[in-house]
């Protein structure tokens, strides 16, 4: 058995080889040009999801590499199919999220001709995939479907597209699985770092008063969490997360501070800028968690771990650079650092955080105003004992989930952080129900991105799954509105929304809803939704001018926030 | 300033491309950009002459590097190297006019490959300057068409590579060893 090679339909070699890949679901939407591999999908025991449009068949496998680590694939057919693909795809390059994207293509004699449903997608997504092929031949199917695998999830993970002619998904030849291996001269995502990096390294951590890790979304990917919080205990280093690096180091563990930049926590910004020395751990200095690059840290002697050179001085520029796998390096680190008493550092960062309690919106009292940020507060309540995955969109109500959900656990929040990706929220938490059945999903996203996708309900009631939906709704695209309100003298052009009524929407598809207008409603709402089996949907209706706080405006110093003012009564009547 | 960059790269299709897109999305002008077989028939090699500073130079080697099919990239500016551009110049050249020519393209070592009553065509081969120098003195007598195929360069010496001796086996990649990397 083991050498025999049968004579297989480049269709079918697609699904042997996905399935040998691991893949169980895969998301897709077909079309003329990759019918054959969908009439293949008699023979293989993958299951197929049925999505309402291929952007969401991309968040759904994003979503599903996202919350187990693993790759997710997506599927569609050539032209539209294709193009509607493109968001999705660039969402998961800018988060070096692990998707490979499998489009059919007109036949190998027609390329080029302008066929019905042709487009050039390898031309198209060449800046926004990590990889991608074109493929003429059966033969040239299962070297590109291993190959694929392996570019997307090794190194520093990333989309990948397989785009197969009609007639190379029709045409057969022997299926060869291990002669199909990869074998790739110019791909060497295994870097380590020389010797002597690691004694500069060492040696300005032994001299630094005042350090703090940067924690980013490469502890994830290299699978660092034990190994960073050893070193960060064993140096005593308090951290600094980014918005993908959320769950790195339990919310509460003590030297946990939480997420920096632009709406990060004023003393999280303030430590940085105050800090003698950055540890980077798979984080890329965005300009998001940097703000102005001039006035960034300039007191600070900066280690920059991270697996992809090209991040390497890119924003900031490093003193030591640590090129390779984190949790590898942080191996060698271990062992040699030293343990180091910092109390007077941790206790300063807590004075630090002193003034935030008096303009923190909980502590505030009840105005009858709902807040998104008690929406959000409550929802962590009511969640946090179960294994929980949030999904947010983006815009304010994406902040507000980074300011008071706590995350204890990592792959606890899946979020379109590089890219973006208003629409992003609804489909990535199928795809993250689909990859974690036993956990619970909630979609927190607000009412201008769930329109973007919400075709997708659809797909969650085709599919029976249950997936809760709490909408925050205020009625306008807040974060859009925040800058008109900051920067453009109040001018909401276009910010306001016209809604739909979500609960009768929502209802339409046979899902349960429920709307919320007040505070002592959340926490039965979020209840309901926890003991009903389907899906539910919670439109939140939300104080309409809310704003977060603090805010760095963008180009500007990291410590140059705009502050919630206090009281915060007044200013919710004022406005 | 200029940087000459020597990439290998895996002879297939979509590589230049790939290559270009690079250069074109960070809004990098290319001033030149060879391509050409070389000893190994699935291998071939480039040479980019670019306008960049020492950082984005950097910048873009390691960027370079990322590409899949990309097997080696080396910064030779300021290295010891030979490089050379090729160029074919048809300049008009009737009556008295023509020995003229003809005295200015042997001054500069250059080969005259077609004559025609009213022009000559000169293949000339050299660094830039020495083209742009002939370019110049051609000029009065009419250029008519020049085409010119851009730097090609080499290092200078037995081995591949200094910068990339030190990393070990810059020759083991072009035969499909793996190799480290250091920026």
């Amino acid at each position: 058995m083991e050498n025999y090679k049968p004579t297989l339909s480049g269709a079918r070699i697609l699904w042997e080889c996905l399935e040998r890949e691991g893949v169980t679901h895969v998301f897709g939407y077909p079309g003329g040009a990759i019918l054959p591999a969908y009439d293949a999908l008699k023979h293989s025991s993958i299951h197929h999801i049925l999505v309402r449009h291929e952007q969401g068949a991309t968040h759904m496998a994003d979503g599903y590499a996202r919350a187990t680590g693993g790759v997710g694939v997506a599927i569609a057919t050539s032209g539209p199919g294709a193009t509607n693909m493109v968001t999705g795809i660039a969402t998961a390059m800018l988060d070096s999220s692990p998707i490979v994207c499998i489009t059919g293509q007109v036949g190998s004699k027609l390329l080029g001709s302008d066929a019905f449903q042709e487009t050039d997608i390898t031309g198209v997504t060449l800046p926004i995939t990590k990889h991608n092929y074109l493929v003429t031949h059966a033969s040239e199917v299962a070297p590109a479907v291993r190959e694929a695998f392996y570019v997307a999830r090794s190194g520093r993970p990333g989309p990948v597209l397989i785009d197969i002619t009609k007639d190379a998904q029709q045409s057969t030849c022997e299926f060869d699985w291990e002669a199909a291996a990869p074998r790739m001269r110019g791909y060497r995502p295994d870097l380590s770092p020389a010797p002597e990096e690691y004694e500069r390294a060492l040696e300005l951590i032994h001299t630094a008063k005042q350090p703090v890790i940067l924690a980013g979304h490469g502890i994830f990917v290299s699978g660092a969490l034990a190994e960073v919080q050893a070193f960060a205990e064993k140096a005593s280093i308090p951290v600094a997360l980014t918005l993908l690096g959320l769950g790195a180091l339990p919310a509460s563990h003590f030297l946990n501070m939480g997420m920096m930049g632009m709406h990060g926590e004023a003393w999280v910004n303030n430590a940085i800028q105050d800090a003698d020395l950055l540890l980077a751990f798979g984080m890329r200095f965005d300009d998001r968690v940097t703000g102005s690059l001039k006035t960034y840290a300039t007191k600070a002697k900066k280690i920059h771990v991270d697996i992809d050179p090209a991040e390497i001085n890119k924003n900031v520029k490093v003193d030591v650079p640590l090129m390779g796998d984190l949790r590898k390096i942080l191996q060698v680190l271990l062992p040699r650092v030293e343990s180091t008493d910092r109390r007077e550092w941790l206790d300063h960062l807590r004075r630090l955080k002193g003034d935030t309690a008096v303009r923190d919106i909980q502590n505030l009292p009840d105005n009858g105003h709902l807040y998104a940020a008690h929406v959000v507060n409550d929802l962590w309540h009511e969640t946090r004992d179960r294994e929980t995955v949030i999904v947010t969109d983006v815009g304010q109500h994406q902040m507000w989930e980074a300011q008071y959900y706590k995350h204890e656990h990592p792959r606890s929040l899946i979020t379109s952080g590089g890219l973006g990706t208003m629409g992003f929220a609804l489909p990535a938490g199928i795809g993250a129900k689909v990859a974690r059945p036993k956990a619970d999903v909630w979609v927190v996203v607000g009412d201008g991105g769930f329109q973007m996708t919400m075709s997708e309900l659809a797909t969650i009631v085709q599919e029976n799954l249950k997936v809760n939906i709490a909408i925050i709704n205020n009625g306008y695209l807040g974060m859009v509105r925040q800058w008109q309100e900051f920067f453009y003298e109040r001018n909401y052009e276009a910010t306001p929304l016209l809604n739909p009524n979500f609960s009768m929407l929502a209802q339409a598809y046979g899902i349960r809803t429920a709307a919320v207008k007040q505070r002592s409603e959340v926490i039965p709402a979020v209840r309901a939704a926890g003991e009903h089996d389907g899906a539910m949907l919670i439109d939140f209706q939300v104080e309409q001018e809310d704003s977060v706080f603090p805010m760095v405006p963008a180009g500007a110093a990291l410590h140059e926030m705009i502050r919630r003012p206090s009281p915060l009564v007044e200013t919710a009547e004022d406005e | 300033m200029l940087h000459t960059l020597v990439v290998y790269v895996e002879n297939k299709p979509g590589v230049l491309s790939r290559v270009a897109s690079l250069f074109r999305r960070r809004a990098f002008n290319i001033d030149s950009l060879t391509v050409g077989r070389t000893e190994k028939p699935d291998l071939s090699r480039m040479t980019i002459v670019v306008d960049a500073d020492e950082d984005q130079a950097r910048r873009i080697v390691a960027n370079i590097y990322k590409l899949v099919n990309v097997l080696l990239v080396d910064d030779i500016t300021g290295e010891p190297a030979i490089v050379r551009d090729l160029a074919l110049i048809k300049v008009g050249a009737k009556h008295e006019a023509r020995s003229h020519v003809l005295e200015l393209a042997s001054v500069f070592r250059a080969r005259v490959v077609d004559v025609a009553p009213e022009s000559l065509t000169i293949e000339i081969t050299g660094a830039e300057d020495k083209i742009d120098g002939l370019l110049e003195v051609l000029r009065p007598y009419g250029l008519l068409e020049v085409v010119r195929t851009g730097q090609v360069a080499m290092r200078r010496g037995a081995k591949l590579s200094t910068t990339l001796a030190k990393v070990n086996g810059a020759a083991a990649i072009i035969d499909g060893e793996n190799v480290s990397y250091s920026v």
